[in-house]
Formats: C-alpha cells, sequence, structure tokens
C-alpha cells in the first residue's frame, strides 16, 4: 500500500510533469526510502526522529503533488489523460505498483519476520521497529507488523483524501464523503483501539465501526472470551457488536442504501477512494464480470456464516446450567433466523425476484443442510468431517489475507480499487442484498437527458454499467453500487442523482423515454 | 419475415433497431462506413480528453448484438435503388432489403474557404476526424496553435478537447458573442467569459477569409478578414454548424431537400423507405421545432417512433416538450421548453447570475396570462420530469418560481440558490 504513494496520482498531464510535482514526488520518494534503508535494518539514528521525517515527508509529498496537479485551475472534472498515464491505464508503472504492493501484502501477511517483526519477545528490528517509538505514545507497547500497516494505511487515507477532496472541490457530496472516512480511519481504526489498549489491555484490539462479518474474528473463542473477561466494558462491546449486525445496519442501510458503510466509514473502502481512485477507472464492466461477481460474493457469504456459526458451535456447551446458550439452542436460532429472512423474501419480494430467487434458495438450503449435518453427525466440532478450525484457518488464509489484501489492495492498478468491495466482501454482500431489496436509496435518471456518453460507467469503481440504466431513463438499483457519487459527478448532463426516496416506483424500467409523445411513452411502457 | 435495412449506426438508427426487435422477428442490418460498432459520438471528445478509451464510447458489449439479431454490415452505400430494393457499396457488393431506414445523420459544412481540403483542416463529427486530430494534434509540440471556426457546441467541446493537451487555441466566432443566435444575452456573455478563463483566443465577431498551406499542403496559418490578421497554427478545426449527409442519396429518386424529405410519419415520397435522426428534413417544423433537428434526443425519438410504423403501428413523430442539454467548459447547461436568444412578441424573460459567474437561469415567460414558457439553467441542475409536467399543466410562471427546489436536482449536500433566485424574481416584479 505504500510504495504506490507518489506514482498513483494520476498523470493528468500527458505532457510530462511539472517543476513542481516533480519535487513534490521527490520528497515523497525520499520519505518511502528511509523506510526502505530501515526495512534493509540499516541503523539510522534516533527512531523517533526518522518516522516522523519519513511520514512526513510522504505526507508533505502527497500534499505539494496535489497543489501542483489541482491548484489554479478550475473547479471541475479533473480526469485529463489518465487513460493516457501508465500507472492509471494498466502501463508499465501500473504493473510495476502492482507487483510491489502484491510483495509487500504476502510479507505483511505471512513473512511479518522480514519486516523485522521480534519473534516471542525479542525486540523489533527493521521497519517494524522504526514504529515503535509511535506505538509506546500511544498505547505503550511496541509495534507489531499490523501497527505499521495501520500507520501506513491511516496515512495513505488521510494524504490522498486531501488529494481526493481536492479533485473534487465542485462537489461538496465527495467532500464531505471523504472527510467522513478520514475520520472514521483515523478515529476508529487507529488511534481508538490504540487507546482502549491502553485503558485495558485485556481488551481484544476492536474497531467499534468494523462489522460482522467482514470482521470475521470478532466472535472467535479468544475473542469473545476476551471480551467477556473484562467485564461491563466488555460485554458492552460484544453486545454492540451483536446491534451492529441486526439492528444498526439495517436500519441505516434502509434510510441511505449501503454507502453509509462502504463509502462513508468502512476502512477498506476508504483506502479504495482515496489512494485507489486514480484505479476506479479499470473495473471491469462486462456481464460477465458482473455474473462472476454474484457468485462469488454470495460464495464468500455463504462460507462466512458457516464458518462463523461452526466456530461458535466448538466452544458452546451441551448444558444449560453452564450457560445458557447451548449448541442446539444455537443452532436452532441460527436456523430460525435464516429462515425467517428467507420467507419474508418470498413474500414480500416475490415479484421481484425471478431467476436469482433459486441461487438465494440454494444458498440457504446449502446453509442450514451443512449446519444440521453439523449438529446431528454427534461429532462436536465437525461440518463435512472438516474441523470448524480448519474452516476457521481456511477462511482467515483465504478470505481474510489473499482476497481482501493480497488481490484486494495489491491488484488496485489492474483490477481496480474495489474489487475486494465487489467480489469477496461479505458484509458487502449482507448490505448490497438489503439495499436492492429493503431500501429508499437510488441512482435517480433524469428524465430522456442521457446521452450515453460513458463517463458514468467507466468511472464505476464497482463494474457497474450506469449508462445501461441511465440511456434506458431507468433509476440505479444495484445491491453492488456502494454510492460513491462519482458517476454523478462526472456525467457531463446532469442525468445522475444519489437519493433517498419512496420504496414506491424506485425500479422503473421503461422502453420509451421522457420527452417523446406521451402517448406513445404510455403505450409501450405501460403494456 | 421482412428484411429491414438501417443506414447508419448512430443512436437513430440502433434505437430503431432494437425497438423494431422487441416488436417484430424481423431481419435486421445496420449498415454502417464509419464503425464496426455503436458508440456515442458525443463522447468522442473525452477519448482525445483521456477520460475514456474509444470502448467506452459504445453502449453495447459485442454478445448484444448476436442476442438480439441484429446484424451489422461495415460498408459504403453508394447508391439506393429503390425500384428494386436495392443498396449498391462502393465496395463493389448489393444488399436487398423490404423496408429502408436512412439514418445517415449529419456532416461538418465548408462554406468553399480557400484552403478547407488541406491536411491539417478537420471537423470533429465523426470517428476518422478523431484519429485525424490525434495524428495533427497529438501534443502542443506537434501542434503549436490550433484555430477553430464556428461558434457552436461543437467548437466549444474542440477547443475545451485541445486545450487538455495544453495546446492553445485561437476561437473564431462569427457572431458578436458565443452562441447568441440561441443563448439570450445574459447567458451567452458568461459563457464568453467561461472560454476566456480557459485560457482561450476567444475572437468575437470575426470570420474566416483563407487556411494558407505550408510547402508540403499543410495548414500554416489563418487570415481573418476584419483586421487582415494572419494567425499561425498547424490545426484548424471547421465546427462551422453540421448539415445532412444525404449526397449518396440523390439520384434514387428519394426527395432530397436540404435533408430527406419526410412526412410526419417519418416517410419519404417512396414506399417503404423512411429517414430518421439528423439527416430527416420535415416539410415543416414540428411545434416550434426547427424542420431537421440536429440533436441526439430526437434522434433517439424518431428511433423509437419510426419502429412503431415499421411494425405496424403506424404513428406521427410527435415529440414532447422540447429539451437539450450541453456543457460548456465546466459549466452544465439544460432547457426545458422554449427560450429563444430574445424574447419574441408577448415573451419575457427573467434572468439570474450568481454572483460566481458560473450559474444562472432565464426563464421565459407569456407575458399577457404569465404562462411558464420555458427555462434555460446554467451550473444548476434540474428535474427534466418536473418542468415536463409544469409544461404539460400550464403552469404560470410564479407557480414555477415559487417551487423551484422541487425541481432542483444536484447532488445532495450542494449550495441551494432557490432563495436568491426567487428574492431576486420577487425584486424584479417591484421594479416593473
Amino acid at each position: 500500500m505504500s510504495n504506490k504513494l507518489n506514482q498513483s496520482m494520476s498523470l493528468a498531464d500527458p505532457n510530462g510533469i511539472s517543476t513542481k510535482q516533480k519535487v513534490a514526488t521527490g520528497l515523497g520518494v525520499l520519505g518511502l526510502f528511509i523506510l526502505v534503508l530501515a526495512f534493509l535494518n540499516i541503523q539510522l539514528p534516533n527512531k523517533a526522529i526518522t518516522l516522523t521525517v519519513a511520514l512526513g515527508l510522504i505526507s508533505v509529498g502527497i500534499v505539494l503533488y496535489t497543489h501542483a496537479l489541482y491548484s489554479g485551475k478550475s473547479k471541475g472534472i479533473k480526469n485529463d489523460g489518465i487513460w493516457f498515464g501508465s500507472i492509471s491505464s494498466r502501463g508499465v508503472l501500473g504493473w510495476i505498483t502492482g507487483v510491489i504492493l502484491t510483495s509487500f501484502y504476502i510479507v505483511l501477511y505471512f513473512y511479518p519476520q522480514f519486516l523485522g517483526l521480534g519473534k516471542d519477545g525479542a525486540a523489533n528490528t527493521g521497519l517494524i521497529s522504526v514504529f515503535d517509538p509511535l506505538s509506546q505514545l500511544l498505547s505503550g507497547r511496541n509495534a507489531s507488523q499490523w501497527f505499521v500497516y495501520g500507520t501506513l494505511y491511516t496515512i495513505a487515507i488521510l494524504a490522498f483524501g486531501y488529494k481526493f477532496i481536492k479533485k473534487y472541490r465542485h462537489n461538496r457530496y465527495e467532500q464531505i464523503r471523504t472527510g467522513s472516512v478520514m475520520f472514521f480511519q483515523l478515529a476508529f481504526a487507529f488511534l481508538i483501539p490504540e487507546f482502549m489498549y491502553r485503558m485495558n489491555s485485556g481488551l481484544p484490539y476492536y474497531d467499534l465501526k468494523s462489522v460482522w462479518p467482514l470482521n470475521y474474528y470478532i466472535f472467535d473463542e479468544w475473542s469473545v472470551k476476551g471480551f467477556l473477561s473484562n467485564g461491563n466494558i466488555g460485554l458492552a462491546l460484544i453486545v454492540f457488536g451483536i446491534i451492529s449486525i441486526f439492528v444498526i445496519t439495517p436500519i441505516l442501510t434502509y434510510k441511505y442504501g449501503k454507502r453509509w458503510y462502504c463509502s462513508w466509514v468502512c476502512g477498506c473502502g476508504g483506502l479504495a477512494e482515496t489512494a485507489g481512485d486514480s484505479f476506479r477507472q479499470l473495473s471491469s464492466k462486462k456481464m460477465s464480470a458482473w455474473k462472476l461477481e454474484r457468485w462469488l460474493i454470495h460464495t464468500v457469504l455463504v462460507f462466512s456464516v458457516i464458518m462463523t456459526t461452526a466456530m461458535v458451535y466448538t466452544y458452546l456447551g451441551y448444558d444449560s446450567n453452564n450457560f445458557w446458550l447451548t449448541k442446539g439452542l444455537f443452532i436452532g436460532l441460527v436456523i430460525a433466523f435464516l429462515t425467517l429472512v428467507f420467507v419474508i423474501i418470498m413474500y414480500f419480494k416475490r415479484n421481484e425476484l425471478g431467476k436469482d430467487a433459486k441461487y438465494g434458495a440454494i444458498g440457504y438450503f446449502v446453509v442450514i443442510a451443512a449446519l444440521l449435518a453439523m449438529h446431528f453427525t454427534g461429532s462436536t466440532d465437525e461440518v463435512f468431517l472438516i474441523k470448524a478450525g480448519s474452516l476457521r484457518s481456511a477462511y482467515g488464509f483465504y478470505i481474510g489475507s489473499i482476497f481482501s489484501g493480497v488481490i484486494g489492495t495489491g491488484f488496485y492498478p489492474i483490477l481496480g480499487n474495489r474489487s475486494w468491495c465487489r467480489f469477496g466482501c461479505p458484509m458487502a454482500a449482507i448490505l448490497g442484498f438489503q439495499q436492492r431489496m429493503f431500501s429508499k436509496f437510488r441512482i435517480t435518471t433524469n428524465g430522456g437527458q442521457c446521452i450515453s456518453c460513458g463517463n458514468c460507467s467507466t468511472h464505476c469503481e464497482m463494474g457497474i454499467d450506469v449508462r445501461a440504466y441511465a440511456q434506458k431513463g431507468e433509476n440505479i438499483v444495484r445491491s453492488s453500487c456502494v454510492g460513491c457519487g462519482v458517476c454523478s459527478a462526472v456525467c457531463p448532463r446532469g442525468v445522475l442523482k444519489l437519493e433517498n426516496g419512496s420504496m414506491e416506483g424506485r425500479i422503473n424500467p421503461t422502453e420509451i423515454l421522457l420527452g417523446n409523445d406521451v402517448n406513445l411513452m404510455d403505450l409501450v411502457n405501460k403494456k | 419475415m421482412k428484411h429491414i435495412v438501417i443506414i447508419g449506426n448512430g443512436i437513430s438508427g440502433v434505437t430503431a433497431a432494437r425497438h423494431i426487435r422487441k416488436l417484430s422477428d424481423n431481419q435486421i442490418t445496420i449498415v454502417s462506413a464509419e464503425t464496426d460498432y455503436f458508440f456515442s459520438r458525443t463522447a468522442l471528445m473525452y477519448v482525445y480528453m483521456g477520460h475514456m478509451t474509444f470502448e467506452h464510447t459504445q453502449p453495447y458489449e459485442k454478445w448484444f448484438w448476436e442476442k438480439n439479431r441484429i446484424d451489422l454490415k461495415k460498408g459504403y452505400v453508394k447508391h439506393i435503388e429503390t425500384k428494386s430494393k436495392t443498396l449498391h457499396f462502393a465496395e463493389g457488393d448489393s444488399l436487398q432489403y423490404d423496408k429502408l431506414i436512412i439514418a445517415t445523420g449529419s456532416k461538418p459544412n465548408k462554406f468553399g474557404w480557400p484552403g478547407q481540403d488541406l491536411d491539417g483542416v478537420m471537423g470533429m463529427y465523426h470517428k476518422q476526424d478523431l484519429e485525424n486530430l490525434e495524428k495533427y494534434a497529438p501534443n502542443n509540440k506537434v501542434c503549436k496553435r490550433a484555430v477553430i471556426v464556428g461558434g457552436g457546441l461543437i467548437g466549444i467541446e474542440l477547443a475545451e478537447m485541445l486545450h487538455s493537451r495544453h495546446i492553445p487555441v485561437t476561437f473564431l466566432v462569427r457572431e458578436t458573442s458565443f452562441w447568441n443566435g440561441v443563448l439570450p444575452e445574459g447567458e451567452s456573455a458568461m459563457i464568453n467569459r467561461e472560454i476566456l478563463r480557459h485560457g482561450i483566443d476567444l475572437r468575437l465577431g470575426v470570420n474566416l477569409k483563407e487556411i494558407k498551406a505550408d510547402a508540403n499542403g499543410k495548414v500554416k496559418s489563418v487570415v481573418i478578414p476584419e483586421t487582415g490578421e494572419e494567425i499561425e497554427c498547424n490545426v484548424v478545426g471547421l465546427t462551422a454548424g453540421v448539415s445532412p449527409n444525404v449526397d449518396f442519396i440523390k439520384e434514387s429518386g428519394i426527395e432530397i431537400g436540404r435533408g430527406v424529405k419526410v412526412n410526419p410519419f417519418l416517410e419519404t415520397n417512396v414506399p417503404n423507405v423512411y429517414a430518421i435522426g439528423d439527416c430527416a428534413e420535415q416539410h415543416e417544423g414540428i411545434d416550434q421545432r426547427r424542420p431537421i433537428e440536429a440533436v441526439w434526443y430526437t434522434g433517439r425519438m424518431m428511433g423509437e417512433t419510426v419502429a412503431q410504423t415499421i411494425c405496424g403501428n403506424r404513428i406521427q413523430y410527435k415529440p414532447g416538450h422540447w429539451f437539450n442539454s450541453a456543457k460548456f467548459m465546466d459549466i452544465e447547461y439544460q432547457t426545458y421548453g422554449w427560450v429563444f436568444a430574445k424574447p419574441r412578441d408577448n415573451e419575457g424573460h427573467f434572468h439570474w447570475k450568481h454572483e460566481d459567474d458560473t450559474k444562472c437561469i432565464t426563464v421565459c415567460y407569456d407575458t399577457t396570462n404569465n404562462k411558464f414558457l420555458g427555462i434555460n439553467t446554467f451550473g444548476i441542475r434540474m428535474r427534466h420530469e418536473v418542468f415536463d409536467r409544469w409544461l404539460t399543466e400550464g403552469r404560470d410562471v410564479d407557480h414555477v418560481m415559487n417551487h423551484l427546489p422541487e425541481a432542483n436536482f444536484d447532488p445532495e449536500f450542494f449550495k441551494h440558490f432557490e432563495k436568491d433566485i426567487l428574492f431576486a424574481y420577487n425584486k424584479q416584479l417591484e421594479t416593473v
């Protein structure tokens, strides 16, 4: 992530970059170079000063670059030349950045010792040790690879968030939304957990805004025990985690669509919207990509439901005298909840479903069958003869690390900035489902004004073919839309508007657009 | 099953094809000499500017045409033989049709300027123009200056395109103010300033005398008759309007005026031959429209309409309330209903402009009964559906001004100006 800091600012000027931009790039690269020196275990003077200088140079570099790029220019769309820039059009720079990022993630997840992580209480060395003073300052302990990652991640969101705000000077929706992701990253994901540790070191790391199943480890045995062994505050936190899933999320998604989370709060979304902004145009808009997306993301969701249920199941007991929630009751509750959701959809939404309903039903039955098999095969911790623990580690490895990190972020310059959000995130699947079925949110099309230019589709990071709807005068109601608002911003004819309105008439397929003969519109559209 | 052949794969022809497919099982062939697939002509500028690739301008993937059984043929129709219902191609082959739709669009105007066919002189209409521009104006080293002749929608887009690659632009506009044949004075003046703010050398009230060539037959300079000034340049963009692309029809017996003459059913004088879009010319303009409407939206509407007629439901082309849109550099423009450059008899204009000089509106109303007639809006997005309804309901201008917030279509959290507008409107009433 940190490695693409300076190249990724879309090379908007096809004639090369100005002197100011070169100086800014130089400063940023210098900051990165200091971190590379640390990585190579070269002894640097005072760590606190080294870190301050390195992070300062990177941030200042990005800010100065932003000024060189946008200041003195009129307010408006700033996409000139993005398809000519090597970094932003899968050119050589794009591929190099992709390889560096991917390598960084592999090292981060699987070989933290290369970053200098001290094992078994040994002191940190290399890159991680440079972050020790900052970690000590915040939480009173030495840094881990995750602290290093979190710091760089936060700096990326803040610095590139600043760039994004400058880029969209004419659009207050974009500015306020970006301010929001910057705030949530800095406060909720970065600072608050560190302070919480300082106040009560027994609490597991908890980013309050991270909701299950994105936060798939919250119901792990060690996590739950960690919360429960820390008195009322721990209990309150785990209750908040459950309320987040079953109460807060549905209400906010009903009122505002999934954007309240995906492009206003979420950290993955935050990085994608800021540092990843230069790559949004790279997402595939093909119908085949959409098909793949639907299968993949819902498979991950089913996987996460089974995995979590199996995990919780393993550490619950049989005897209700020990703890009220037993294995049997838990399985019963899960099945009852899934059935309730299934019945509600089938009853209220049967007209909207059609073919997709079959897939939904299949997913539902797979989960139920798996759960029942688990409960009645007699073996206490196996699903289809697979240990719940193995299921959990497989999920953590393939989904949590490979999909969301290595591919999701490492491949920004190749697949676009939202491939994790689009193809993998189970939280996005749940929110998307709610958005499609029970939400007031939609993107409204302005009558017959679309000219099919394709800016909206091109710049949709989720790969939605927005134009396909707009040119039919049809509102966009799609599970995957994260409500970033860029389609509306780049539209040259003022056709698209993100809105929360009545559920009635939200989905409005049309054949003849507004502006033609009213009788013809009546004839064709109301047939 | 009939064979419907459509000449032209622009918005008009493709819309007609899509609707014919929805309504019937006829065989459909679309012929084009320009490109293999339908693309959005209005988006060509964004390809040069690097916002999109050319593929992004194509609204449908390849499978769409197969799935909907719409055959695509690349070829240039040289002659239409209406008696035998045969198209003859420049490539030598031919094609039989049962029903023919002519949807060949426009071509850029050339007014016989000396040097208008030199290398480096081009319009900005066809995909080939884009390729030409890429050849002669790839950057500001190859093209040290470009001169654009003609102050309309395409001219200002071409200026924006060249500007995005830092190529100095001189923009020659015959009128005394940009597009003031269409835009009221206040709006037109604001766009003049927007052009100047972008560093474009805007010359108002000047013509083109001639384009001079260098030794290789390439553009060297242009001469302005009013001042005798000679401006050195490497590219000349001719954007003085468009006219119907109908030259190949002349020998066919299909009646031609400036465009292909059609009745309100979009039928030509020859049975089973129809014309739609930019190339069609009504005998008389419908409502207050011009006989030839070279606009994206009207092309689409004619396509929607002619499909009905061809599939057995013969109906007239009866477009609803006029609307249009454009973008002038960074300022978006929309219009609903009729607002003419100068108020006609019994018409009044109310004009409001924001102090930042990037937003303004002009509302036109009937001074005899206060009926709302139309609105131009710059820098503020407004709802098509709401204005269409107000026009149908025959609302008066007071109603419109008091309910303007209903029509706002700007993104969430944008600053609203309806209060300022209403205040200015009421103040104007007091002084009258």
